[in-house]
């Protein structure tokens, strides 16, 4: 039976749930051995000779997973083997049975620890998948809470480097200032990797709310096609037109009309 | 057209706007130097669909006799006198004879009329509507009649009777009801409009949802509640679903309203932004505005979102499609392919380009029901600084003539045609604000000019019958 499953890696919970693994693998164990001693009295499996004095093998266990890397969202097949073994666990999942798969997916990096236990002893198996993700926490906190973020840089910097493109009235191409501030932002983007942004298409509230929305597309994609063409991979970039539906100011000024014919930059959190 | 004197002008040919200034005042001082030169209100012979197949017909439309003195009575009677006066008054085809210049006794059944008194001065009508209204068995009972004032032998052309349940709905439903029985006798065969509905957009706080109300302002409620921006309903041929775009996480959707089932129903989202859908006639695809592929251009998928196909392939944003309700051939749309956006039409395959604009700003197209006319918003000077403002106009497919509707009332848009060609519904805000905008109706010559919602309503939508 295959079945998905998200891992959330917090440390602690993985700390507690490796020790009910434990435990339950104490009990599976101590149920097994019951068998053992119950089958024990099946002639046919002792078979013909008597005792004997051999050791038990020594179990063994192979994990894999296909593929081992995957972007966030995806799915892993887990494929595991074991011989010779009592009880098979893998962290994370519990309890398995001795051959099986899975499709997990993972929301960040994982080491899958697959324990199996046989009366000739204990084997490990190993296998780390690895989650490319946008968002990586990488200056751990005590909440947890902040670290998702990290790896986007700092808002301040993000817009320091990323500036919103202003357009003129009913146009859509960008103006020399804008195609500069987009070769900054795009090598802003380029050296952070892991920022994924979204541009928003605004458009000042004159005209027509069905055509606004249109150009206002026309305005983010404008902006997304320069940072694309200055090196930025259109899969980081998500483009939603608002139109006039969303204004960033409301009187009725030129300077305010300029303020909301825009494309505008965000962290795609 | 009738009593105002709206002004229409050819389109300037030339597409050098100098030379066509230069020209048009050529023309216009020759206009004016030449004293046997028609007027320019003379080339006003747009048709528009107002007044079809009948001149106006003066009506008498006296209160109905109450059966009953209970005082619910007298109010059902009051909503219900109100609606039909208003009803018919609002047709567009009818000269109401003022309630002053009536005879003073109050018919309640064609053995009470005397017939006479109506067709004489001051009256002077053509016909007479009456009835009675009351409270039997606990139904609200209606008995109304329309009698040709001016055929004293056999005056009778209408007689119905109305029973419901006794609420102030009811009594308005039962007035729109007997009020286009009566349009439909004399307007020339052509149905009316009193119990079409209006859907609309309604602002409350950030958000937007579509509501919809009676074609006179009554009844207005909520249909959806998204709980995000929702624009552009338009309802379907048979009045069973409603098409609307909403603004979700990777922006705006067509999404699918079922009137009868009272839900949402599938409609596959795609990328980009899907916007300003429009009904095919038979109700069975819907053209919207997609830029799945990156630029906005003009789609058709089938009325469940699938097999969609691409109608228009032309650099700058595509919008807002309306088919010809006639044919189910024709769509017209707004592009911005040659800068600020313009009026064209095209066949549904694609084929068949025609610009119909060539300057200012055109939005927001509804074809008329007889297909020959397109009612559009129009700010022919639009730029920074520039005079003027954008209002209704409605073009003569054929011939490419039009008439300005509305003047200097503030900034106009989303005219949508009734089902019998005979109204308008748009959108005015008198300051230009998008909060101040309110709904409006006028007949199709720009006159009669009604307000129907308070400010927050936009983009009207009136039903298919």
């Amino acid at each position: 039976m295959t079945q998905t499953r998200s891992f959330q890696p917090q440390p602690i919970c993985i700390i507690r749930r490796l020790r009910a693994a434990l435990l339950l693998a104490a009990s599976l164990v101590a149920v097994s051995g019951c068998h053992k001693n119950a089958s024990g009295v099946n002639p046919s499996s002792l078979g013909p000779t008597t005792a004997p004095e051999t050791r038990p093998p020594a179990p063994t266990a192979s994990l894999v997973a296909d593929p081992l890397a995957i972007d966030l969202g995806q799915s892993v097949v887990l494929n595991w083997r074991s011989t010779n073994a009592a009880s098979v666990m893998i962290d994370g999942i519990g309890p398995v049975s001795p051959n099986g798969t899975q499709t997990v997916s993972p929301s960040t990096s994982t080491n899958f620890h697959m324990i199996a236990k046989g009366e000739g002893g204990t084997v490990e198996a190993n296998v780390r998948v690895t989650v490319r993700i946008p968002v990586a926490p990488t200056v751990p906190t005590e909440t947890g809470e902040a670290a998702a973020s990290a790896d986007m840089g700092s808002e301040a910097a993000f817009h320091q480097n990323v500036q919103d493109a202003f357009f003129d009235y009913d146009s859509y191409d960008l103006r020399p200032d804008a195609e500069t501030a987009a070769v900054k932002a795009a090598s802003y983007l380029v050296a952070h990797p892991d920022i994924r942004i979204v541009i928003g298409g605004y458009c000042d509230d004159r005209g027509s709310a069905e055509y606004n929305l249109a150009l206002g597309e026309n305005r983010a994609n404008a902006a997304k096609t320069a940072l694309s063409k200055a090196g930025v991979a259109p899969g980081r970039i998500r483009v939603v037109s608002f139109g006039k539906e969303k204004q960033f100011c409301t009187e009725e000024s030129e300077t305010c009309w300029q303020e909301n014919r825009r494309a505008q930059f965000s962290l795609d959190r | 057209m009738n009593s105002t004197t709206p002004k229409s002008r050819q389109r300037p040919g030339p597409s050098r706007p100098a030379l066509a200034v230069v020209l048009w005042a050529l023309c216009m001082l020759w206009v004016t130097l030449t004293p046997t030169a028609p007027p320019a209100w003379g080339q006003d012979n747009i048709f528009t669909g107002t007044n079809t197949g009948a001149t106006t017909i003066r009506i008498a439309v006296a209160d109905f006799k109450p059966l009953a003195a209970d005082p619910q009575t007298a109010a059902f009677k009051q909503t219900f006198d109100a609606t039909l006066y208003a009803d018919l008054a609002a047709a567009g085809i009818f000269d109401i004879v003022s309630k002053s210049l009536m005879p003073p006794a109050t018919p309640g059944a064609p053995s009470d009329i005397q017939l006479q008194g109506f067709a004489n001065a001051p009256a002077s009508a053509a016909f007479v509507a009456f009835g009675s209204l009351g409270q039997v068995g606990g139904k609200l009972v209606a008995n109304g009649f329309l009698f040709d004032a001016k055929n004293l032998q056999y005056p009778q052309v209408l007689a119905k009777q109305y029973s419901e349940d006794p609420t102030d709905d009811s009594a308005r439903q039962i007035a729109h009801r007997f009020a286009d029985e009566i349009i439909l006798r004399l307007g020339g065969g052509t149905p009316g409009i009193a119990e079409t509905k209006l859907y609309y957009v309604q602002q409350s706080g950030s958000n937007k949802e579509i509501w919809t109300m009676d074609y006179d302002g009554a009844n207005q409620h909520a249909i959806t509640h998204v709980g995000s921006v929702s624009i552009s309903p338009r309802v379907s041929p048979d009045n069973t679903r409603l098409a609307f775009s909403s603004l979700g996480r990777n922006g705006f959707q067509i999404r699918m309203y079922s009137l009868v089932l009272g839900r949402m129903v599938a409609f596959p989202e795609v990328g980009g932004t899907n916007v300003s859908p429009a009904w095919s006639p038979d109700g069975r695809e819907v053209a919207y505005s997609s830029s799945r592929t990156g630029d906005p251009e003009i789609w058709i998928s089938d009325a469940s979102g699938n097999l969609a196909r691409r109608v228009t392939s032309f650099r700058g944003p595509d919008v807002s499609p309306a088919y010809n309700p006639r044919t189910g051939a024709q769509i017209a749309w707004i592009s911005g392919r040659t800068g600020l956006p313009q009026l064209y039409i095209m066949n549904t395959d694609g084929s068949g380009v025609q610009p119909m604009t060539d300057g200012g700003y055109a939005t927001s197209p509804s074809w008329s029901p007889n297909g020959q006319v397109i009612a559009f918003a129009w700010d022919r000077k639009y730029g920074p600084g520039a005079p003027g403002g954008q209002d209704i106009y409605v073009m003569e497919v054929a011939t490419k003539k039009w008439i300005q509707l509305t003047h200097d009332g503030g900034r106009c848009d989303f005219p949508s045609w009734s089902p019998d060609g005979r109204h308008i519904v748009y959108a005015n805000s008198a300051d230009g604000r998008a909060d101040h905008t309110r709904i409006w109706t006028m007949l199709a010559d720009g006159t009669q000019r009604r307000q129907l919602t308070g400010p927050g309503a936009d983009m009207p939508n009136w039903s298919w019958k």
